[in-house]
């Protein structure tokens, strides 16, 4: 495994701070916001995100949890050899009805795992509207989804893997994309 | 002992507790948690199995075992049929073999068996690319009361770890308490369990628990008591003589819950017979989680559905 | 007919202390010279280089189904399993149907095993008509047929006061009472040995005091009427304890162990996960049975190995653990099994493995054969005993293939049968 980094600690921070301020000005309202974080690195930026948001404008937005295992695409053939991916929670603190809901997640890639956010979401309640934040836009889409706020814009081929990693889960800060080795 | 849990379960059955790892079972019960939410939503629904079918064949009447399943099948948006097959496959003509193949014809992907004898689950998983989920086989297993009561004991104390569980009723013909030693036992709970003598297998003690033949031995100072259904029309007077000595030498009486812990808990996989192995004041009581143990039965059904349906190797979603 | 020359054997012949290389000759059907050297222009030569030659093996339990069963077995396919199996006589348990509790059905038998000219059979005939349990059959016009014992097998005679008028009866034939020793109440209607195993698979069990209590009650009644009594398919430690002990006071007591009851334990049912050619009666027992068993092999308490070939369809088979018939096949599977087991991992002498196969069962049923003393029957079975191959039941010479021993590696095979100086089997060659 071969990697390179792209986006150190204060990379992070910087292009946080940057998606808050350009959240809070595009609100309006901020007592509408609610972000609500894809498990699982879309929890902790999630949090960031509100911590930011309540900093420049004195009011603390919520903060949820969504897990869409069960929303997936891809539960695939039912024979053996395989793997469901494991079930976290799904908290969601407030009712969503008539929120501006702001979806956070680590990495957009293909698009599906928002459309399975949609879905899931959708399913509780019934928001006002739905916002899409994420630190890295990788490139790839399937699906017609794109980002209103994007830490970086990333270019990848599909052989690369986009790490994040974050203090909260994983004892390091930083963006990096990694490659195997000779393959 | 703090259990990791497993990523997945092994293999495309579920045939009993015993093939089961801790780890495997710990999957199972986090998840069963997990499901419970589903029920509290507006939308009581998810499609984590749209598009699947789900077949339950049973050959043993059970209308709770089977509702519980189908409220799970459908919760998770599967396709839930029913085949209630007559009792015995050598009366009908149609061997347990030939039915299954022939359901299997119209691509199931999950049957869930219930039948009188034991080791049918077995035979089916053999020969079927289905996923058999057994619903109890004869006197062998039930392994998802088993989960049930495992997540109910752990919803109330946390942890099923040095919890002291006491198993009382007919041990001899009781699936639930051979799926519950060994659940119990492999979680590092201590199991207890009683019966009258002639009602106790041999060498069930090697499965993991310590046998009584005085209920009170049992229960003494226990943090749960589950009680099991005594059916005397089955096995006929010669093991035991009547439902009125039965209650008085066997029945969970409020006198006899005192001798467990203060907090004990009560359970019983229904349906009960009130007055024979329970009185009524104990299973109506604040120490009774008899009607949690259904709901959580629903989200332990959902669990093993959703653990034994296909994904990917890895999640391909981003 | 021409003779035949077995050259370069190993001859090894309890009933005459034998276990030498030596040629054999034999003439009109019958053994006649036995010498290190033997030269004969005009008999066809069968090469024993590196083969075991003994007196022809024995069967005295197996079930060749017919008349009545023949989608199992028939005598022609139970007789060519036989000699496929090294063996070149079997007695043939009367549960067929009709029952063999008569003259006719017992001729019937012979003319089939005449026609089929492999393995002899001598027929055991029922104790009770229609195997009934309340009244004696006709031992006697039996016997003048060609039956050889007597039994109720596949059922215990229940009655004691049955048992006790049929064994003083068979005196006036002298022939044996073979018991399969079950107490039907005791039995509980189980479908494998109670112990841990059968509790941990929810399967209801045959308690070993079954077998005990009835072969306890055979042991006293031999005792009291002067009779024989031969305890079928021995399986527990205590019936073995009371067929010792009643020997050990002149009891005309003997006893049968068969080879799936020596190499298996009751553990085999969990492992196969409910596999159905586990399923058998008496059933697999646990490890204490089986170890006892084995040393009544190796230290003589036990007189004879015997197969219980109980041959069923696969269909019947295919049924749920507790529906499913009892019975395994065994003819085929006989020697290697046992003689990888007694003699390869236990180092029982050949000359003793020999003699449970063939000099002791033909002594206790009074047969001829078991020798190959000048002047007796020409029947020899010989055996490679480097051979190792797998377990094949698809290429069974018996019409059944309910086997527990499938696809297991064993050592030591029969090599080629020779019934009335006549070679009926011969292993292929690759």
């Amino acid at each position: 495994m071969h990697r390179v980094q792209v986006l150190d600690a204060r990379g992070i921070s910087r292009a946080l701070e940057r998606m808050a301020a350009e959240l809070v000005e595009q609100v309006g309202d901020e007592k509408l916001l609610y972000f609500v974080g894809v498990q699982t690195r879309g929890v902790p930026l999630a949090r960031r995100l509100a911590n930011l948001v309540a900093d420049a404008t004195g009011h603390e937005p919520p903060v949820g949890a969504l897990d869409i295992s069960l929303y997936r695409d891809d539960v695939g053939p039912w024979r053996a050899a395989h793997q469901q991916p494991i079930l976290r929670d799904t908290e969601l603190p407030v009712a969503i009805d008539k929120k501006v809901i702001c979806l956070v997640d680590d990495v957009l890639y293909t698009g599906r795992t928002v459309r399975a956010a949609l879905d899931t979401l959708m399913d509780y309640g019934r928001p006002q509207a739905i916002r899409l934040a994420v630190l890295i836009d990788r490139g790839h889409r399937e699906l017609p989804v794109a980002a209103d706020y994007v830490g970086r814009v990333v270019p990848t081929s599909r052989a690369e893997d986009v790490q994040v990693h974050l203090k909260e889960s994983d004892g390091e800060e930083g963006v990096w994309i990694a490659k195997e080795v000779g393959k | 002992m703090s259990v990791q849990a497993a990523a997945r379960l092994r293999g495309k059955d579920l045939v009993g507790i015993d093939p089961l790892s801790a780890g495997e079972i710990q999957l199972l019960l986090d998840t069963a948690e997990q499901m419970r939410d589903i029920a509290a939503r507006p939308i009581k629904k998810v499609p984590a199995l749209r598009g699947k079918t789900v077949v339950n064949l049973f050959f043993e009447a059970s209308t709770r075992t089977r509702f519980s399943f189908e409220v799970a099948e459908k919760r998770l948006s599967a396709d839930s049929l029913n085949f209630a097959a007559a009792a015995s496959s050598v009366s009908k003509g149609e061997t347990l073999i030939d039915t299954a193949l022939n359901l299997e014809a119209m691509q199931p992907d999950f049957i869930v068996l219930r039948h009188q004898y034991a080791g049918a689950p077995h035979q089916l998983a053999r020969i079927l690319k289905s996923s058999v989920i057994n619903a109890g086989d004869g006197a062998h297993e039930h392994p998802t009361q088993a989960l049930l009561d495992a997540l109910t004991i752990r919803l109330k104390r946390g942890s099923l770890e040095g919890l002291v569980v006491a198993i009382v009723g007919d041990l001899q013909h009781s699936r639930v308490v051979r799926s519950n030693i060994l659940l119990l036992s492999r979680m590092g709970a201590k199991v207890r369990v009683a019966g009258p003598p002639s009602l106790i297998p041999p060498g069930m003690g090697e499965m993991g628990c310590e046998v009584y033949g005085r209920m009170e031995d049992a229960i003494a100072g226990a943090d749960v008591v589950m009680m099991l259904r005594i059916q005397l029309e089955r096995q006929g007077r010669m093991n035991f003589p009547t439902v009125r000595e039965y209650y008085d030498f066997f029945a969970l009486t409020p006198e006899r819950l005192k001798l467990a812990r203060k907090d004990c808990l009560v359970m019983h996989p229904g349906p009960m017979n009130r007055g024979v192995e329970i009185d009524s004041r104990v299973a109506d009581g604040p120490q009774s989680v008899i009607l949690e143990q259904v709901t959580n039965g629903v989200a332990v059904r959902m669990a093993v559905l959703y653990l034994l349906a296909g994904g990917h190797g890895e999640p391909t979603a981003d | 007919m021409s003779r035949l020359l077995i050259k370069h054997a190993r001859v090894v012949d309890p009933s005459q202390r034998l276990d030498e290389g030596l040629d054999i000759l034999v003439a009109d059907g019958k053994i006649a010279r036995l010498a290190e050297r033997i030269d004969d222009r005009e008999a066809t030569v069968l090469d024993g280089t590196g083969l075991v030659a003994a007196p022809g093996f024995v069967d005295l339990h197996v079930h060749l189904r017919e008349p009545g069963f023949e989608y199992k077995e028939t005598v022609a396919t139970g007789t060519a399993a036989a000699v496929a199996g090294g063996f070149t006589a079997v007695c043939c348990m009367p549960n067929t149907e009709p029952v063999n509790d008569s003259a006719a059905v017992t001729e019937f038998i012979r003319a089939r095993a005449a026609e089929a000219g492999l393995a002899r059979v001598y027929p055991i005939g029922a104790v009770s008509k229609n195997l009934e349990g309340t009244e004696l059959a006709e031992m006697g016009e039996m016997v003048r047929a060609g039956a050889v014992a007597f039994s109720d097998d596949g059922k215990p005679v229940q009655n004691a006061y049955l048992m006790r008028r049929a064994l003083e009866y068979a005196q006036l034939f002298d022939v044996p009472v073979v018991d399969h020793c079950e107490d039907r109440d005791l039995a509980a209607k189980g479908v494998m040995h109670e112990g841990a195993v059968s509790t941990r698979l929810g399967l209801r069990g045959m308690p070993a005091a079954a077998e005990e209590v009835m072969a306890a009650r055979d042991c006293v009644l031999a005792e009291l009427t002067g009779g024989r009594v031969h305890v079928a398919h021995v399986s527990t430690r205590g019936a073995l304890e009371r067929v010792h002990e009643a020997k050990g006071r002149g009891v005309a007591v003997s006893c049968e162990v068969t080879p799936h009851h020596l190499a298996l334990t009751d553990q085999a049912v969990a492992d196969s996960e409910y596999d159905t050619d586990t399923k058998m009666n008496p059933p697999l027992r646990s490890a204490e049975h089986v170890d006892a068993l084995l040393h009544g092999v190796l230290d003589g308490t036990v007189d004879c190995l015997a197969t219980d070939h109980a041959p069923h369809h696969a269909d019947e088979k295919a049924l749920e653990f507790d529906l499913a018939p009892f019975g395994v096949v065994g003819l085929e599977t006989a020697v290697p099994v046992t003689y990888d087991l007694l003699v390869r991992r236990h180092k029982l002498p050949l000359r003793l493995y020999v003699a449970l196969w063939s000099t002791n069962p033909a002594r206790l049923f009074r047969l001829p054969g078991g020798t190959l003393k000048v002047g007796s029957p020409a029947d020899v079975t010989l055996l490679d005993l480097e051979a190792r191959t797998t377990v094949n039941p698809d290429r069974f010479r018996s019409a059944s293939r309910n086997t527990p021993f499938a696809g297991q590696r064993l050592k030591g095979w029969p090599a080629a049968t020779v019934v009335g100086g006549k070679v009926v089997w011969r292993r292929d060659r690759k």
